[in-house]
């Protein structure tokens, strides 16, 4: 039942924008009380997400998502204005961060302890990382037949710096009982339904994960507080993995004695088939296993898509290249639609589960139409499909191949 | 078609929509394939009004214009949103706004990759 999807499976080794109305950039940074913020009420779809970049791409407006496109993604640290958003219920309307507070309970908790904001950061050591967060379901477009859920393409993914304390302190200030298996969390946003009673989202992950050194609960994200729609003002990162494990507007941690069972952990949600399936085909929940590591995958984040260039002009391209919990080895790029590959300059990445930047430069003697294939692979040796990978019915984890388009005069 | 054309249409149809059955039918049937409602970015045909008022309550419209499903596969999103997430019995409206979601919003044949499409192509200096 409660199976899930690790690295030997098959299918890889591991496997605002100025609306009209001024709603309120300052509002949405204002570091206390937060009201005012009802689009909900308004009904009417908002040209774009308040603090986000004008380009990011909004795939639904109630609840939140947008992504990037990839030329937005060619900063080393993403800055915040250009991550993805995946909310699954509606941001929490009154935030008060000096009353807010963490509470770490669950079966497999020694004592339950709660902490305020302040005691987190007075307590306990502060460490920053940059970790990679990718929804789970990026490539879900391109999936066929169609996978239901947010069509993304392939901007739900970032690495911004991330500053909190380590969940294990935290965890370990409550003690963890011997039978302890998983973690799960809990956040402050409200179901869509209205229904007080649902949880929009619940997941967690498993105990080895849960105490990394990599694993925070922060509050900072590039040396800013957390923006509200990422989480404000506390919430979960862990690097590597559907970034739906990494809750937001975090309140309360469960240690489990077995698989975490909140929503969104169970069915068909964030979980592949265990064995691979036709595309199209109907698989019994029982026999959906749950994504842990993400696959091998990389971007072209310059240039963008489409550039005209001169025959014998050198085109440099860069980019960034991430495997989930492994770290990327060699990148290489073809022009020739892979008969040929060529590896590319690769950086180590700044810290563990940080995506790693690549580069190259190259000249195009014909001219015509072409597209520049970029291949990442990681120290398992598995590499990124050309085609997108093993159809699932929720599409997750997809990692095909970036190409960009590019005509020669 | 541009989007203020497609406004236009809407706002026809809306029009045509006080007007007999038959009348109705016809100028859905030409134009089904333009019109969409400026509000929501559904298109507007047959059981529009009836998707809008069921599925937009507690999402917006874009969660179902951004999907593609067959008949089964959107029967099946409605089963999990009415087991899971808080989704009421449809009752008989159910047929239709089925017959209308499997019609505007059916499967998209995509293959293991499409071609590179909607690009916006500029000269890159040197
Ligand atoms: C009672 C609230 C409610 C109503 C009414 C509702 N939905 Fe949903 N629906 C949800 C929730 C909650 C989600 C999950 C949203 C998310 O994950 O971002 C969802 C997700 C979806 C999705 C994405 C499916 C997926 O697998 O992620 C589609 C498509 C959808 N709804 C279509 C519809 C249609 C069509 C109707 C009208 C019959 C409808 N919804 C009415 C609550 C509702």
């Amino acid at each position: 039942m409660n199976r899930s999807f690790k690295k030997k499976s098959y299918w890889s080794r591991r496997k605002f924008i100025q609306t009209s109305s001024a709603v309120t950039i300052s509002s949405l940074l204002a570091p206390t009380l937060l009201t005012g913020y009802h689009l909900r009420a308004s009904g009417i779809s908002q040209p774009g997400l308040p603090g986000k970049h004008p380009d990011m791409l909004v795939l639904n407006d109630r609840p939140w998502n947008t992504e990037a496109p990839a030329h937005l993604l060619d900063e080393e640290v993403t800055s915040m204005d250009r991550l993805f958003v995946r909310n699954n219920g509606l941001v929490p309307s009154e935030i008060d961060p000096e009353k807010w507070t963490l509470e770490i309970s669950g079966e497999s908790a020694v004592t339950t302890k709660t902490f305020t904001l302040a005691q987190l950061k007075s307590d306990f050591e502060h460490y920053t990382y940059q970790l990679v967060l990718e929804c789970g379901g990026n490539g879900r477009s391109e999936f066929d037949p169609p996978a239901k859920g947010n069509q993304w393409t392939t901007g739900a993914v970032g690495a911004p710096k991330w500053t909190g304390v380590r969940l294990k302190d935290v965890l370990q200030r409550a003690g963890l009982k011997a039978d302890a298996v998983y973690i799960g969390y809990y956040g402050k946003d409200t179901h869509l339904s209205g229904d007080p009673q649902k949880v929009p989202i619940s997941r967690g992950v498993p105990i080895k994960k849960a105490l990394e050194d990599e694993s925070l609960i922060a509050w900072a994200a590039n040396g800013k507080d957390l923006p509200l729609m990422h989480g404000y003002p506390l919430r979960l990162v862990f690097g590597g993995w559907p970034a739906s494990t990494s809750g937001k507007w975090l309140s309360r941690i469960v240690i489990r004695n077995q698989v975490h069972d909140g929503a969104k952990m169970q069915g068909q949600s964030y979980r592949v088939p265990c064995k691979p399936v036709a595309p199209g085909s109907k698989v019994a929940d029982e026999d959906m296993c749950i994504i842990e590591s993400m696959p091998v995958k990389s971007i072209i984040s310059y240039p963008r898509t489409g550039a005209i260039i001169k025959k014998n002009q050198i085109l440099e391209f860069h980019g960034h290249a991430w495997a989930g919990d492994q770290s990327v080895t060699k990148v290489d790029s073809s022009v020739d639609f892979g008969n040929t590959w060529h590896p590319l300059e690769l950086k180590l990445p700044s810290n563990p589960l940080a995506w790693q930047h690549w580069s190259g430069k190259m000249k195009f003697p014909y001219p015509g139409y072409h597209e520049l294939w970029v291949r990442a692979t990681d120290n398992l040796g598995d590499h990124q499909p050309m085609v997108v990978p093993g159809w699932n019915p929720r599409g997750y984890l997809n990692n095909a191949c970036h190409r960009i388009a590019i005509r020669v005069e | 078609m541009n989007l203020g054309l497609k406004m236009l249409f809407g706002v026809l149809i809306l029009a045509v929509s006080c007007q007999t059955r038959e009348q109705l039918n016809t100028s859905i049937v030409i134009e089904s394939k333009t019109a969409v409602d400026s509000v929501t970015g559904l298109v507007i045909d047959k059981n529009f009004e009836l998707v809008r008022g069921q599925c937009t309550a507690c999402h917006s419209a874009k969660l179902v214009t951004q999907n593609s499903a067959s008949r089964e596969g959107w029967e099946q999103m409605i089963r999990w949103m009415q087991r899971d997430q808080g989704l009421w019995d449809l009752g008989e409206n159910e047929v239709l706004i089925l017959d209308y979601l499997s019609l505007h919003y059916g499967p998209k044949k995509k293959g293991r990759r499409t071609p590179l499409t909607t690009i916006d192509w500029y000269y890159l200096q040197e």
